[in-house]
């Protein structure tokens, strides 16, 4: 599948978004977030610029985003439709939670329901993402039990490492809190690898025999309907070689997990000062790691379409 | 509304001999040429006189090679939107500009409420909908519904461009939900198949697979030359003479 940026920057930076503002709602219902009008401003600025960049950069691919409103009709059958409105309804309980958090200096009574709503919301609409992709019949490599909980893992890796980074930040953030960040990383690494191997022993998969229903022997494909790559090939026959694929699933494993675990370990034993940058450090370090990640996740995806072209 | 009706009246859809299929593109140039101009109006072509040619079509034919027990076998495979019963292209739409009629089963797009996700597209097994990047909308085979009903046509018209234009008659238009119509007995027949049945999809267009061929030997028309038998009488002295 062709990896669009627009859709791997929204993915990703939606799932880091609605990680943390599902943590920050947690957090404050828990009673583990003072009112502190800085942190607040931060980890809520944060959580929705995330969001909100994410979503708007997600209507860039559209032919016509201006009817972009429509998207929100067929929530009856499309998980693309129950997205969207999941995405909306979280901003209203968000909102609240920010007027009570930031400008009325509190966290506790409607202010922390609020925030557990804006939670709910965070999980559903990231549920949601996971669902469009998890749905799809003719990509054998997301139509798998792995794909809506991989969004699920990955939405709260990322918002546990934006998390603690902001509450070490404001000298908030208690020890243990770096080993929780370090165990979700850990999770996720864990989780990623056991997808690939997933992913590499597929098998019952359709085949050219029958795309064709000419069952029986051998089928190849001898000449293509046209001479130049068209729609179908360009959308869905994203191809990468397999040598720069295995390359960048260690690029990817090596910043989305390893430096940062190495970067929790310092922190745990480092110096305060030591341990501040290092927890802000697996920041970029792990989104960074998380957007090859997720051009992995589109580039080394195939559509059942290829195998009319003879394509694996 | 992208919910799919729980049932049609008809199911409307395609019969494909791939027996007698040519390969010849007729039905790949007239539906280029009927729908250019009808319902999902302009198929664009963008450069089309450039190197990168590029542009939106219905119908596209492949050709394949088949080894089996009787040796290889070409078959030519035109490949077309299949309006399926349980079509997920229409269910993923989440603007409801995809949908599948109660009344005959075809499945269309309203180009006024595309928005361009492309998601059908990926929902699709079959490579069926291409998108226009000039005009922004999804685009899709339309079974011609701007023919097949269309009162100022003879009556032997009112088919898709694609089966209109076959020269060997290798496509067949009719309805699958009524068992006694033509194409259903010839997809009975023929024992016509479905298209990756394991997806689910459960597609109405039926393909035709080659006949099996006779049980002998690959036969050539002429024999090789070969040595002919010492012979007496007439035949026997030509031979001799023209041995010298």
């Amino acid at each position: 599948m062709h990896p669009a940026v627009s859709v791997i920057f929204f993915t990703t930076a939606t799932g880091a978004g609605y990680g943390l503002l599902a943590l920050l709602g947690v957090g404050a219902a828990l009673g583990l977030l003072p009112p502190h009008l800085a942190l607040a401003l931060t980890g809520l600025g944060l959580a929705l610029t995330l969001i909100s960049s994410g979503l708007l950069a997600s209507t860039a691919h559209l032919g016509h985003p201006e009817r972009a409103w429509r998207a929100l009709s067929q929530w009856r059958s499309s998980w693309l439709s129950r997205e969207g409105i999941a995405a909306i309804f979280t901003y209203v309980p968000t909102a609240a939670f920010a007027v009570g958090w930031i400008i009325l200096g509190r966290v506790n009574g409607w202010v922390a329901a609020a925030g557990l709503l804006a939670a709910l919301g965070a999980i559903v609409t990231v549920s949601m993402t996971g669902m469009i992709y998890a749905s799809l019949k003719p990509v054998a490599q997301w139509h798998t039990p792995f794909t809506l909980p991989a969004y699920l893992i990955f939405a709260a890796m990322t918002g546990l490492t934006l998390f603690n980074a902001i509450l070490q930040v404001f000298g908030l953030g208690p020890q243990w809190l770096i080993a929780v960040a370090a165990l979700a990383t850990l999770g996720g690494w864990g989780f990623k690898r056991a997808v690939w191997r997933h992913d590499s022993g597929m098998e019952n998969r359709p085949t050219l025999n029958s795309a064709t229903g000419l069952t029986g022997g051998r089928v190849r494909s001898v000449q293509w309907p046209h001479s130049e790559r068209n729609y179908l090939l360009k959308e869905m026959g994203y191809r990468i070689a397999r040598k720069h694929s295995a390359r960048l699933r260690r690029i990817a494993q090596v910043l989305a997990f390893a430096v940062p675990l190495a970067l929790f370990a310092v922190a745990v034993f480092a110096t305060p000062w030591a341990a501040v940058t290092a927890c802000v450090l697996t920041v970029p370090v792990q989104l960074a790691g998380m957007l090859i990640e997720r051009w992995l996740f589109f580039a080394e995806a195939t559509h059942t379409v290829t195998l009319y072209y003879g394509l694996p | 509304m992208t919910c799919l009706p729980e049932t049609t009246e008809r199911q409307l859809g395609l019969a494909i001999d791939l027996d007698t299929c040519v390969g010849c593109n007729a039905c790949v140039t007239s539906c280029k040429e009927w729908n250019t101009g009808g319902h999902m109006a302009p198929l664009t072509d963008l450069v089309p006189y450039g190197g990168d040619v590029d542009g939106v079509w219905f119908n596209r034919v492949h050709t394949y090679e088949q080894d089996d027990a009787m040796g290889g076998l070409t078959v030519h495979f035109p490949r077309s939107c299949l309006h399926c019963t349980e079509p997920a292209c229409v269910t993923v739409c989440p603007t409801g500009a995809s949908y599948k009629r109660a009344s005959d089963g075809i499945e269309l797009v309203d180009e006024d409420k595309c928005i361009g996700c492309k998601l059908c597209s990926w929902a699709c097994p079959y490579g069926a909908r291409e998108f226009d990047v000039d005009v922004g909308v999804m685009k899709k085979c339309t079974l011609c519904v701007d023919r097949i009903y269309n009162e100022n046509l003879p009556e032997e018209d009112r088919v898709p461009a694609c089966v209109a234009a076959c020269p060997t008659s290798a496509r067949h238009f009719g309805d699958f939900a009524d068992p006694n119509s033509a194409v259903s007995r010839l997809a009975a027949e023929r024992g016509g198949v479905e298209l990756m049945p394991e997806l689910g999809y459960r597609p109405s267009n039926r393909y035709l697979r080659p006949r099996e061929r006779a049980e002998h030997e690959i036969t050539i028309a002429a024999p090789p030359l070969q040595a002919v038998q010492a012979e007496g009488g007439f035949l026997g002295w030509v031979d001799r003479v023209l041995s010298r």
